[in-house]
């Protein structure tokens, strides 16, 4: 059964604990849709972990396991290895943790499974923090964010360090398929998950999932604000498949980025002066992106 | 197919040899000294088709460990091996394993922990586990590292046990020497150690999920159930041992607890491990001078064999402990566990450390124990 | 045979339970699936929103935004919220194409 060409069966049941207007929880429920009943599901410590398993409770209608913080990758790896022992080459395997295991405690065994090329899709929930331990920066925080150890201070204005950039890497690793994605365009997430898992070989996706405590934002607002990301090119859609970039969508008309700022209460101590670099910094990455928009700039090792 | 032969190998060639035969079907591996040979054999057997299984070699012994839980979450009879500073780094999976209940098996070649950097022999690494809820089984030469691992096997999946199992060798005395060794036929362990079939495992017919969180209304029941298998185990390890005698003629002690020359002695030595081969060798020596001094070497650490031990020393007067790891500030950490099962029994008990680091236990010192404890003195650092 | 029946259902009877009910299964495995059903994420509500099914144009487009898979297709193709599960973060309010959700703060 399907609505608007989605899978209508929910993998992700109701009842989980996490808070209303979540973005990773919306965004998880489309992953599982598109990956179907044939799915295995390894997760990282955080936010989703923690409210949807709260034993003898679960949300989970798929195969689901859950061992630390950094080690989803190399959960994956024993799952892939084990099912290929047992013969069953046609389930998927889908690790997913948040950026703070994605992008940091979880980088390196992140990259250990795309250099062996274990047949799995890896997911990052990006919100930007370590948020289920109370919104900590990590590698993944934007410039100039305000969070509890990055604050919007008197002598530093919150984090000072550019977003590592976690999908050009995992590219430079030779994986066939690497992507963004947002929630505020499902389609495309569905489209690309679905991509992905027909891939064979490690493939990742990331995913812009507003965080309502996090972000201090309303939570109605998770749509928009994924929207005007978009749109101020703070969060661009694209894909490296077969080592060429391509963007995906681009915005029929660039906003400046202070109306994806002005929406958050973490960056409301954002002057000109810092909107000016964040603009600089947001302008830069996207002429990367747009130089090199149909180029080969990976070569793929498997 | 490995047709039973005898022959002259090293410990972690013949470790790799009955992890074979033990057909795991995916060995997440990562090398360190002085265990590293185990990963290379079983590698060489993969590589060569001698052994049908999947290799991981993973980036790091953390992700070795995790690899592991991802492979008994889903159903799968594994191995990995590792030493000192590995184990240390898995030390955060490694009560996550026994939590879940995974009946794994890991090979770790002792090797001093860090701080300063030692790869030789002490028993440090894997003392600092004994809390972790794994089983901890050692071995004094490499027929018993043989026969210990397929033993591990049948004791871990036991459906009484369902825990994780450590094979703990001495680092480089027994890795690393070669002794003459029964390999056994692959038949007669097939028969002896039959496949894996565990009962709850990721499967896309049957979601369970694994690795949930529980709260403090329901975690402590969860360490009570693991207590109740240790306790479970000391009776398995046991039956495991005469089943594994009645089939390959070789047993040790009662499984828990090996003795020798303890009948007549009033004074006895207890250690863990490879010292227990030179011990006996001073034994011998005094038993020519008319002395009868003792052996008791535990083979099971975890579950600890407090009945077991007391019903062996009931007559011996004093118990020197050769300690191979410092929990400083506290002295040996095999004494202190001695000491709290022979709590009330009228036994002096002395703490000899030895063979920190890899400094060598030669005779001269075992002989500095027993004289010290047969004059009553107090133990000391075998220096 | 009827020895190892009789087994394997006693061993379903025996799941061991806690003083406090909970089911102790070994390694804290959980065997069903999507059991948070059980758990009402409805009465977190302050907000309540209400789907006029007059105005509802069927697009889909609140049932592929609710974050707790709280909003469901009807038989006549409309969509409708289920309260059991709603938490009130308005976003089926926001996404709506034609404005035909509306909310209150609930009264309880």
């Amino acid at each position: 059964m399907a609505v608007l060409g989605i899978d209508e069966k929910e993998y992700f049941a109701s009842g989980h604990r996490a808070c209303a207007g979540c973005g990773e929880a919306l965004a998880i429920r489309h992953i599982l849709k598109a990956a179907g009943q044939k799915t295995m599901m390894v997760m990282a410590t955080g936010c989703m972990e923690v409210v949807s398993t709260p034993y003898p409770e679960t949300s989970w209608e798929l195969p689901w396991v859950h061992c630390a913080f950094e080690n989803a990758s190399a959960v994956a790896s024993g799952v892939r290895a084990a099912l290929e022992a047992k013969g069953e080459h046609d389930t998927n395997v889908i690790a997913i943790g948040g950026d703070g295991s994605s992008f940091d405690i979880g980088f390196g065994s992140l990259s250990g499974a795309f250099e062996r090329g274990t047949k799995f899709l890896y997911v990052c929930t990006d919100n930007e923090a370590y948020m289920n331990t109370g919104i900590q920066r990590s590698g993944a925080t934007f410039p100039f964010a305000n969070t509890t150890t990055s604050p919007a201070g008197k002598v530093i204005h919150g984090k000072q360090e550019p977003k590592k950039p976690l999908p050009f890497i995992l590219a430079a690793h030779g994986a066939k398929y690497i992507a963004t994605a947002s929630v505020m365009n499902l389609f495309d997430l569905n489209k690309k998950v679905k991509k992905a898992l027909a891939t064979n070989g490690p493939t990742f996706i990331t995913v812009f999932v507003p965080c309502i405590p996090g972000w201090k934002i309303d939570s109605s607002a998770t749509i928009d604000i994924s929207k005007k990301a978009f749109e101020t090119n703070v969060y661009p859609l694209y894909e490296i498949e077969d080592g060429v970039l391509k963007i995906t969508q681009k915005p029929t008309e660039k906003k400046p980025v202070e109306e994806y700022l002005m929406m958050q209460g973490r960056f409301k101590h954002v002057t000109p002066d810092i909107a000016k670099k964040i603009q600089e910094y947001v302008d830069a990455r996207m002429k990367f992106l747009e130089e090199n928009d149909g180029k080969k700039i990976f070569d793929t090792l498997f | 197919m490995i047709m039973s032969e005898r022959k002259v190998i090293s410990g972690s060639d013949v470790m790799a040899h009955a992890v074979k035969m033990c057909r795991p079907k995916v060995l997440p591996m990562f090398p360190i000294t002085p265990s590293t040979l185990i990963p290379e054999r079983l590698s060489e057997f993969v590589f060569n088709g001698e052994l049908d299984a999947k290799l991981i070699h993973v980036e790091s012994e953390h992700s070795a460990i995790s690899a592991l839980y991802g492979v008994y979450a889903t159903g799968v009879r594994s191995f990995t091996a590792t030493a000192s500073q590995g184990l240390a780094l898995m030390h955060e999976i490694i009560p996550i394993v026994s939590g879940s209940r995974f009946p794994a098996v890991m090979a770790v070649a002792n090797r001093a922990l860090s701080g300063p950097l030692n790869i030789w022999n002490d028993q440090s690494d894997t003392i600092s586990e004994r809390d972790q809820g794994w089983i901890q089984l050692y071995c004094e030469n490499n027929q018993e590292a043989f026969d210990t691992l397929i033993m591990a096997y049948k004791i871990a999946e036991n459906s009484k046990v369902l825990t994780p199992v450590m094979v703990c060798v001495d680092g480089f005395y027994l890795t690393h020497a070669y002794e003459p060794v029964q390999i056994e036929d692959q038949k007669d362990v097939d028969e002896f150690l039959p496949e894996y079939k565990p009962l709850d495992f990721l499967d896309t017919s049957s979601p369970k999920t694994f690795g949930a969180f529980a709260q403090p209304n329901s975690y402590m029941d969860f360490k009570l159930e693991q207590e109740i298998a240790m306790e479970n185990a000391l009776k398995v390890i046991s039956e495991v041992n005469s089943e594994f005698g009645k089939k390959f003629g070789r047993t040790y002690g009662d499984g828990l607890i090996e003795t020798y020359n303890t009948s007549k002695a009033k004074v006895a030595l207890l250690c863990l491990g490879s010292v227990g081969g030179t011990i006996k060798e001073v034994i011998d020596e005094y038993k020519k001078k008319g002395k009868e001094i003792g052996l008791i070497r535990l083979k099971s650490y975890r579950p600890f064999p407090t009945e077991q031990l007391k019903k062996v020393t009931k007559n011996i007067k004093a118990i020197g402990v050769i300690d191979k790891h410092a929990s400083i500030g506290f002295g040996g950490a095999l004494t202190n566990d001695v000491k709290a099962a022979l709590f009330g029994e009228k036994v002096q008990i002395e703490s000899f450390m030895a063979g920190l680091g890899g400094r060598d236990i030669d005779r001269a010192k075992i002989r500095d124990a027993i004289e010290t404890m047969m004059k009553g003195k107090s133990g000391k650092w075998l220096k | 045979m009827a020895k190892e029946k009789k087994e394997v259902v006693e061993k379903k009877d025996t799941t061991k339970v806690n003083a406090s009910g909970i089911p102790l299964n070994m390694g804290a495995v959980i065997l069903e699936p999507g059991s948070t059903k059980k758990y009402k994420t409805g009465e977190w509500r302050t907000f309540i929103p209400m789907i006029d099914s007059t105005k509802c144009i069927k697009c889909g487009q609140c049932w592929m935004t609710c974050p707790d898979a709280a909003i469901f297709k009807a038989e006549d193709g409309s969509f409708r919220i289920n309260y059991t599960y709603c938490k009130g973060c308005l976003l089926c309010e926001k996404v709506c194409p034609v404005k035909c959700i509306s909310h209150k703060v609930e009264e309880k």
